[in-house]
């Protein structure tokens, strides 16, 4: 049993205390540093309550009606739908390029990654454009109207095929850590692969599983552009409606509230499923890399499988705008700008990646290695950040900063800030996950061995989980890449960036000349991506 | 591994700070500071006029109004911006509510007329725009309704669309239940959402339906198709200014100075370009808004300001949305 599992198992019979700050008691700076970024990471939260106690009455009317608990059971149901077809899609595509000797492996696992670049609204327009009932597929099977896309069906498709890589990333992650030994073992005493997948493959990917699940369902919770397109009524659309009737501050706060409670729930569940397992290798030795399983005539529907999954969530958005793109090249192109703005782009999304994932060890750690009410208080904050809709976290920034930092206000520094709180634990889930699949004792030895902590997170801890921590970052610059709502309000003045440049061409309308800041986003993404899928991929 | 590349890292981290460092640098400190719902290809050719005229540079940080409102509210006094150019009266209003803007002179109230202007003085009217129906090449002329209530009408279900959200059609419908009352308001909604209006997200997805030929007509603002029509003259998408109940009431896009601000004389002389003769020509030709200063031509093709009964409303009660929203709620319509 692990020191997580013990912890958690004695937490029940201990003295108080011990339950609140763990069996363990964590290094004191290890135990600082969380607390800087628990609080920071709870900064959104902090700003809904003290929006709320400006008006508590109005707020708990604003929130006591049958319509907000009609909102929530259409945004949960939305959001359970998304999350298990993101499961299902994420699951057989994870192994096929990690474990499989499928052709080209390593350009799949980049080309099923990218469609998390495309803003959702941007890709929940370009399916009504394509699929709508009198979109570019009814021109070419000649029909005159198609059935109607709009509602749950269009919010369901959009949202399933651009978080899906939130589960992929996790998950191949995993699998590339997994021993292989044990399947082999397994496969020795005569199980048939089946039955290898389901009783020991599966159980050590669930932690990978959850944690992108969660990602997913909190991404489908708190999404606005895809569900406002597709004409879906969710629970953060009547946040926005709030803030758009300009009294709505309380109000929009008090919904706020609302959705970080679902989330708290939400996460709660997970952490029964997450429950305390053993997940690392106990066995002396070197973990081999596992042998490729020959997929033989399996291969055809295989690759057909990605190509599907490919064509539908990359393919055909990217036609959609490249067509779009060809028609605007002839009126001319400014190239100055959009170099500027994909560097701005890319500045802030790195910053906020290496910060975001910086902050995530810390938090990683502490709830891992030292699980305690405390350090559960500290990861959970993170996660409101992100179940937020942007809008919030963007004024809960103005909030504080204009109060307590005001020479920092909108300058890229808070800009930083804003996308790293947002985003944490999009960095937290892929590392936890991994730290439980690195053996307590090796850390433990290294201590024994007279290195001091630092050394040990340095030397033995760091480097162990860093397909982790490059998932985790890599999943925050590709959100930071196509974040809007915190860049249009804190970002300096005149700091455009891909995103905000096909923010201003939509918002008129002109989707035709948003498709090559679009595109360009895609451009940016694709290396980094490239050069993360070869951590996922077995040695050839 | 990530430490094995160290070099390389540090370069990459090295270029990240200098990065950080370079666009960190702050603002001088004698121009202004706006914060704009109006979009920028629209905005920057005003905005260079006055620069031109005045010498002074103006930053401007563009947004969603009310998003932009909901900001300068949580800055309250330390706000950066000395001007809030929004698209709508309700935004205005919000910030007004708070006792964030300065009362404007009366040189300058005195040039738009009053029902385009806050009662207290806290915001002027710069353009209006008009409800209008927007129709598709499958309408005829001859049968579009004279009102907007007539769309409850069995022969247009399912074939209309609407933006629910959008700031306009709540402050048409705010006036519906100051001038002709809460039963009819209500009645309509209720009508309206019974004969399977179709909504969509804002106006330019509604154009872009009738367009495309998914729905046959759309309320909406004129503007949004004089601007497709600039871009494509054989814009497949017409306006028609319904002439009863209201069905062409004229809205507004404002400007306000904050009270906060470091350069009041500035800010205020911008206020005085936006309504000058010059600047109100320029809105008026390039995207089709009714200029709102005397003596200004407005678009040839739009029905002129005079002959659109102007209903006899406060137009900043418009921005008392609550009681809209709620029958919006009640009868489904959002």
């Amino acid at each position: 049993m692990d020191a997580a599992a013990a912890g958690r198992a004695l937490g029940r019979r201990l003295p108080p205390a011990a339950r609140v700050f763990g069996v363990r008691r964590p290094p004191l700076a290890l135990l600082g540093l969380s607390l800087v970024v628990g609080l920071a990471a709870a900064l959104p939260a902090l700003y809904l309550v003290f929006a709320v106690l400006d008006d508590a009455g109005g707020a708990l009317d604003a929130v006591l009606t049958g319509r907000t608990v009609g909102l929530i059971t259409r945004s949960l149901g939305l959001a359970a739908a998304v999350t298990a077809a993101a499961i299902a899609i994420a699951v057989p595509l994870a192994w096929l390029t990690v474990r499989s000797d499928l052709p080209g492996r390593r350009i799949w696992a980049t080309l099923l990654t990218l469609p998390l670049v495309i803003p959702s609204y941007i890709g929940a327009y370009l399916f009504v454009s394509a699929l709508g009932p009198r979109g570019a597929l009814a021109g070419l099977l000649g029909v005159e109207e198609l059935p109607s896309i709009y509602g749950f069906t269009g919010a369901f498709l959009v949202l399933t095929l651009f978080t899906y890589p939130l589960v992929l990333i996790p998950l191949r992650g995993a699998l590339q850590r997994m021993d292989p030994s044990l399947e082999e073992a397994a496969r020795v005493m005569g199980r048939s692969p089946r039955d290898v997948f389901r009783s020991v493959v599966l159980p050590q990917l669930a932690p990978a599983i959850g944690a992108g699940g969660v990602l997913v369902a909190l991404y489908a919770l708190s999404d606005f552009g895809a569900v406002s397109i597709m004409r879906f009524n969710s629970f953060t659309r009547d946040i926005y409606i709030a803030y758009e009737s300009g009294f709505g501050r309380t109000e929009a706060a008090a919904l706020g509230m609302v959705l970080v409670i679902v989330m708290l729930v939400l996460f709660a569940v997970y952490a029964r499923v997450r429950a305390a397992r053993a997940l690392h290798r106990v066995t002396p030795g070197v973990q081999r890399p596992a042998q490729p399983v020959r997929l033989g005539a399996w291969r055809w529907p295989a690759l057909a499988f990605c190509g599907a999954v490919a064509a539908s969530a990359l393919v055909l958005p990217v036609g959609m705008l490249l067509y779009w793109a060809t028609k605007q090249i002839s009126s001319g192109l400014e190239l100055g700008v959009l170099a500027a703005n994909g560097w701005h782009s890319l500045l802030a999304a790195a910053a906020a990646a290496l910060s975001a994932s910086l902050a995530a060890i810390v938090v990683a750690l502490l709830s891992v290695r030292y699980p305690s009410v405390l350090t559960r208080i500290v990861e959970r904050a993170g996660y409101a950040g992100y179940a937020l809709p942007g809008i919030v976290v963007a004024l809960a920034l103005v909030f504080f900063t204009t109060r307590v930092a005001l020479p920092l206000y909108q300058t890229l520094g808070v800009l930083v800030f804003a996308l790293a709180i947002h985003y944490l634990p999009l960095a937290v889930s892929p590392i936890g996950a991994s730290l439980m699949q690195v053996p307590p004792r090796l850390e433990e030895a290294a201590r024994g061995l007279g290195r001091s902590p630092l050394a040990v997170l340095r030397t033995i801890t760091t480097p162990l989980v860093a397909s982790g921590v490059l998932g985790g970052a890599a999943l925050v610059f590709l959100h930071a890449l196509k974040e809007l709502p915190a860049t249009l309000l804190l970002a300096p003045i005149g700091f455009d960036t891909l995103a905000t440049d096909v923010w201003h061409q939509t918002s008129f309308g002109f989707y035709e000349a948003s498709a090559i800041p679009a595109l360009l986003l895609l451009l940016i993404a694709a290396p980094p991506l490239y050069l993360l899928s070869a951590k996922g991929s077995v040695a050839s | 591994m990530l430490f094995r590349r160290r070099p390389a890292a540090l370069v990459a981290l090295a270029a990240l700070l200098a990065g950080l460092a370079a666009c960190g640098s702050s603002d001088d400190e004698n121009g202004l500071t706006m914060y704009s719902g109006r979009i920028a290809p629209i905005l920057s050719p005003a905005v260079k006029q006055y620069e031109t005229a005045s010498g002074v540079d103006v930053k401007t940080r563009y947004g969603d109004s009310p998003a932009l409102a909901a900001t300068l509210t949580e800055e309250g006094k330390n706000s950066p911006a000395d001007l809030f150019f929004a698209q709508d009266a309700g935004s205005l209003d919000a910030v007004e509510k708070k006792g964030l803007l300065l009362k404007l002179p009366a040189d300058i109230l005195a040039r738009v007329p009053a029902h385009f202007r806050s009662k207290t003085g806290a915001w002027v009217g710069v353009t209006g725009r008009s409800r209008v129906i927007a129709y598709g090449e499958k309408v005829k002329r001859s049968e579009l309704p004279d009102s907007p209530l007539k769309l409850t009408d069995k022969k247009w279900k399912g074939r209309v669309g609407w933006a629910p959200r959008n700031a306009s059609l709540q402050g048409y419908i705010t006036a519906l239940r100051l001038v002709e009352g809460e039963d009819v308001a209500k009645r309509w909604l209720e009508g309206m959402v019974a004969n399977d209006v179709q909504a969509f997200d804002s106006n330019i997805p509604v154009r872009d339906a009738i367009a495309k030929g998914e729905i046959d007509l759309g309320l909406i603002n004129h503007y949004y198709v004089a601007e497709a029509q600039a871009e494509n003259p054989d814009y497949p998408v017409k306006v028609h200014f319904p002439p009863k109940d209201l069905g062409s009431l004229v809205n507004t896009a404002g400007i306000a100075v904050l009270a906060s601000t470091g350069h009041k004389q500035e800010a205020l002389g911008f206020v005085r370009q936006m309504l000058s003769g010059q600047t109100q020509r320029y809105f008026a030709d390039s995207s089709k808004e009714y200029p709102l200063v005397a003596g200004v031509q407005a678009p040839k093709e739009l029905t002129p300001l005079a002959d659109i009964p102007a209903p006899n409303i406060d137009l900043a009660k418009l921005g008392d949305l609550q009681g809209t929203l709620r029958l919006m709620r009640e009868t489904g319509a959002l």
